[in-house]
């Protein structure tokens, strides 16, 4: 058996590429969490909430349960098989704040607790602000331009 | 329908985050800093507001969403108040969210002790 046939042996028992199968975990997780989302933001639009209020109640509750989650560390296990499907919607963002609060509490609760809530949360506002801001002035030139 | 385009949304969303963490260098938190940034750009092109209409919770719920609230509520405040709603636009839409994620996460750090890893 030369080299090429052995290759071709050991990929057909390898695994499917880890890209593949990481990103369909990603796709399935992210989009369970997403339909469960919806099923209660569209039961409080037809409750008479404006569509602006029913999506912030919703990422409210997902920020809750994903926090509450994280403090038993339920959710940084089902991160490992979920991935980009957990970490990217709002519910990994408030993982990411209430993680290292917690890991960091013994340092205190000023520079400890206090200030490690805002190790990942920081930076995402920082920038999420900035770049209101930009859109902002972009929309107020567009205005003055009707 | 509208189920079904959260799901294939939302999932896609995350997907493309699979995507750049196994293929880029970008740890997590540059992920959601990256999805931020996009979400208000894709907002002021005009993009996302139709993605919300589509997927809802799909588009929303994923932190391109948080973009979004932060580029609608500053348009619309930039709408209803000229200038000054540059500045107060976008953390008055996302407040919600970021008060409960700050103040709740802070009662659960207060509760909870690190575990063993």
């Amino acid at each position: 058996m030369n080299d090429e046939q052995y290759s071709k042996i050991v990929n057909n028992y390898a695994p499917s590429s880890p890209l593949f199968t990481d990103m369909l975990k990603a796709f399935f997780a992210g989009g369970i969490l997403c339909l469960l989302g919806e099923f209660f933001r569209s039961f409080l639009i037809s409750a008479d909430f404006s569509v602006t209020t029913a999506s912030t109640w919703v990422s409210i509750m997902v920020i809750i349960i994903a926090q509450i989650l994280s403090g038993f560390g339920i959710y940084e296990k089902a991160a490992k098989y979920a991935g980009a499907g957990f970490s990217v919607p709002i519910s990994g963002f408030a993982n990411s704040v209430v993680s290292p609060a917690i890991e960091y509490h013994t340092e205190g609760l000023i520079l400890g607790l206090g200030a490690k809530l805002f190790t990942i949360a920081g930076p995402v506002i920082v920038y999420g602000i900035t770049s209101s801001v930009a859109a902002g002035i972009i929309y107020y030139i567009g205005g003055l331009l009707k | 329908m509208n189920y079904l385009w959260a799901f294939i949304v939302g999932g896609l969303l995350c997907a493309i985050g699979q995507l750049l963490i196994d293929k880029t260098k970008l740890t997590p938190a540059r992920i959601l800093v990256f999805y931020v940034i996009s979400g208000v750009f894709l907002t002021v092109i005009g993009v996302y507001a139709p993605l919300v209409k589509l997927a809802g919770a799909g588009a929303t719920l994923p932190l391109t969403g948080f973009g979004y609230a932060l580029a609608n509520g500053v348009k619309k405040a930039v709408e209803a108040d000229g200038f000054l709603g540059i500045f107060t636009g976008g953390l008055t839409a996302t407040a919600g969210g970021i008060t409960v994620a700050v103040v709740f996460g802070f009662i659960i750090a207060l509760i909870f002790r690190p575990r063993e890893k």
